[in-house]
């Protein structure tokens, strides 16, 4: 059987800010604690996919130091966690923007329209599907189970459906 | 099939004020059925559940009760349940409606499965983009450990119950029973090579059952009106209703709680249902269980979306995600997304899915963009072969299912389209022009 070696024995590099402000790690350590009790004791590592959502709601994405810290509370090596985050679409390895738009343009939506709403998003952010700027980071996603109230697209993981032109311009003036 | 009124189980409540808070649930009789279950031993709770035909909603359409009698009953290490509420497979979006309007009835689902299985920890599994229904089933949740129903002991039974919500990151794979249990277990979903299965070697190791959040649903139903009941509403090899989703080009798209016995025909036209297509518009195609499904032609609906029944058609009733093309719309267009999503989801663990199933996309992207060349046709076809050959369902080269649900759409897009993808040669062109998405395709 393979066996990882425990990340007590890296070191990781010096970072030039903290990771977490004192709130932050408070609220980091508290909600760790409460996901590993979740699992049996000899079996930490099942937390990884929890443990990262926590990392990118406090931090927005997964930095780098932050991987390892979660590596390291999981009894893990870092590679593991880069593993795992690499794997699903939602984590972001790089800081995206400040809001992320998935467009669905599965089927059952570009059957009600996806394809023409998502160049009319292009054009209103004046970005191509996959790129981001400092504001917005734009992407077609697959199936968000809403094709029965089709078109539908996320922004940060709050969902809108059954969209139309005036809805889209209602939630994007909205937005701060 | 009973000549009464149909009477919807799972969707009765949706749409009710407060339908998904405990103290609503009990009025309308919520947690009873475990409360019987409880007065059984367990294994009579399984044989009950044998009785009552349920079958899997999550795709498969395994019977549940067969399911829960493989779990090992002499086996000393802990057994698990985990809920497969991951509902990515385009079209499919009933899981959702569940969680959000009725979470009690899964949580007592749960209950009953994990006292007849000896089962102490269960994991809801919920795709990632899931936040509002994470949100709903964790206070659902919180609701019934403060009810005595989990916790320490199950409504005073000595029997321990601990539940939790675990959200995916966005991996259609981690909807196949293995990989969730490897997504579970904090790793990538990867899935496993079957046997062992899951009720024997399944999460940490350990026995597992893994069960979709309508079937869930369904077994309270089970108890409170017994199994004789539940199965007399389905027909002969499968008992009680389903949900279904209907969505693409009808007038009323939607989640609708159906008798077994219901066609496609019925469902689409229905006043009741999807109230038919926009005028002048005719049915091209069907997809009948998710965009895995082989499509049935319009002389095709009449069939009862039932498990055996669509088997017979050469396709599957899978997750109940029925989707409607018009005349109107391009099959190698919508083959070719259909074809985009596998490709993108497939984990990438084996050779036939990983470089096939890009293949495929690069293939359809060609013909429908006016470049395609005589022959491909045929190489589109030898590479779906090499993924799954077709017919019948289920003899794919590759380690678990999204092979074969890549494949065949494929197939059964050019058994009945084949035409229609050697004019887009012929002509190079797409002859639906910029207007491929049929009659609802324009937005404003
Ligand atoms: C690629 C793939 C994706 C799947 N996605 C789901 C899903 O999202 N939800 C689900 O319940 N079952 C899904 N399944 C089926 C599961 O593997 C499994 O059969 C099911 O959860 C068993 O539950 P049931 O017996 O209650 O139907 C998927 C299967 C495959 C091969
Ligand atoms: S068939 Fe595809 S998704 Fe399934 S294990 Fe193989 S590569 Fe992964
Ligand atoms: S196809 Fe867009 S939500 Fe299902």
């Amino acid at each position: 059987m393979l066996t990882t070696k425990p990340f007590e024995t890296y070191e990781a590099p010096a970072m030039a800010e903290p990771l977490f402000t004192p709130e932050e790690q408070k609220k980091f350590d508290a909600e760790i604690a409460e996901i590993l009790s979740h699992y049996p004791a000899d079996r930490k590592s099942a937390a990884m996919l929890p443990a990262l959502r926590l990392l990118q709601e406090l931090k927005g994405w997964l930095p780098p130091e932050g991987l390892k810290l979660v590596a390291s509370r999981l009894g893990v090596t870092p590679e593991r966690a880069y593993e795992v985050a690499s794997f699903y679409v939602m984590y972001h390895l790089k800081k995206p923007g400040k809001y992320v738009v998935d467009v669905c343009t599965n089927l059952s939506c570009a059957l009600w329209g996806a394809e023409k709403m998502l160049a009319y998003l292009e054009q209103k952010l004046g970005l191509k599907a996959g790129e981001a700027n400092e504001r917005f980071t734009l992407r077609e996603t697959e199936c968000l189970a809403s094709c029965g109230t089709a078109p539908c697209l996320q922004i940060n993981e709050d969902h809108h459906e059954s969209l139309t032109k005036a809805k889209v311009d209602a939630i994007f003036d909205k937005l701060s | 099939m009973a000549t009464t009124a149909f009477e919807p189980l799972i969707s009765a409540a949706w749409g009710k004020p407060n339908s998904w808070k405990l103290d609503e649930y009990k009025k309308r009789g919520g947690y009873k059925g475990l409360e019987k279950a409880l007065e059984m031993a367990p294994a009579q709770i399984i044989d009950e559940v044998k009785k009552s035909n349920l079958r899997g909603r999550g795709g498969a359409g395994f019977p549940t009760g067969l399911k829960w009698s493989f779990v090992p009953k002499d086996s000393p290490k802990p057994k698990y349940l985990a809920v497969n509420g991951d509902e990515s497979e385009p079209g499919t979006f009933k899981d959702r409606y569940i969680l959000e309007h009725d979470p009690h009835m899964m949580l007592e689902g749960i209950a009953i499965a994990s006292y007849a299985l000896g089962v102490h920890t269960c994991y809801v599994y919920l795709r990632g983009e899931f936040k509002f229904q994470a949100e709903r089933t964790n206070a659902a949740i919180r609701e019934a450990y403060a009810a005595g129903i989990f916790g320490k002991k199950v409504l005073g039974k000595d029997f321990q119950l601990d539940c939790y919500v675990v959200r995916g990151a966005g991996a259609y794979i981690c909807g196949e029973e293995t990989a969730l249990l490897e997504s579970l277990e904090g790793k990538k979903g990867w899935p496993r090579l079957k046997p062992p299965f899951p009720a024997v070697v399944g999460l940490f190791g350990c026995p597992t059952v893994v069960n979709n959040v309508e079937t869930l649903a369904s077994v309270p139903h089970v108890f409170t009106r017994g199994p004789g009941w539940y199965a007399g509403l389905g027909t002969d090899k499968s008992g009680g209703t389903r949900l279904v989703c209907l969505s693409g080009t009808v007038n009323r798209p939607g989640v609708y709680e159906v008798p077994l016995e219901a066609t496609f025909n019925q469902l689409i036209f229905d006043d009741k249902y999807g109230r038919g297509l926009p005028a002048g518009r005719k049915v091209k195609a069907v997809i009948p269980g998710g965009s895995s499904a082989p499509i049935l032609s319009p002389d095709e609906l009449d069939v009862a979306m039932e498990f055996e029944a669509v088997k017979v058609k050469q396709t599957m009733a899978g997750s109940g995600g029925v989707i409607v093309m018009d005349d109107t719309t391009c099959m190698v267009r919508s083959l070719w997304r259909v074809a985009r999503f596998y490709a993108e989801e497939s984990c990438g663990q084996c050779t036939p899915c990983r470089e096939g199933t890009p293949w495929q996309t690069r293939l359809l992207r060609k013909i429908e963009e006016g470049r395609g060349e005589p022959g491909d046709v045929e190489i589109l076809s030898n590479v779906a072969s090499s993924i799954a050959p077709y017919p019948p369902i289920g003899l794919g080269n590759t380690i678990c299912a999204l092979g074969d649900a890549a494949a065949l759409p494929t197939h059964s897009f050019l058994m009945r389209f084949r035409d229609e993808f050697e004019a887009h040669i012929r002509e190079h062109r797409c002859p639906f022009g910029d207007k491929p998405w049929g009659a609802f395709g324009d937005w404003s």
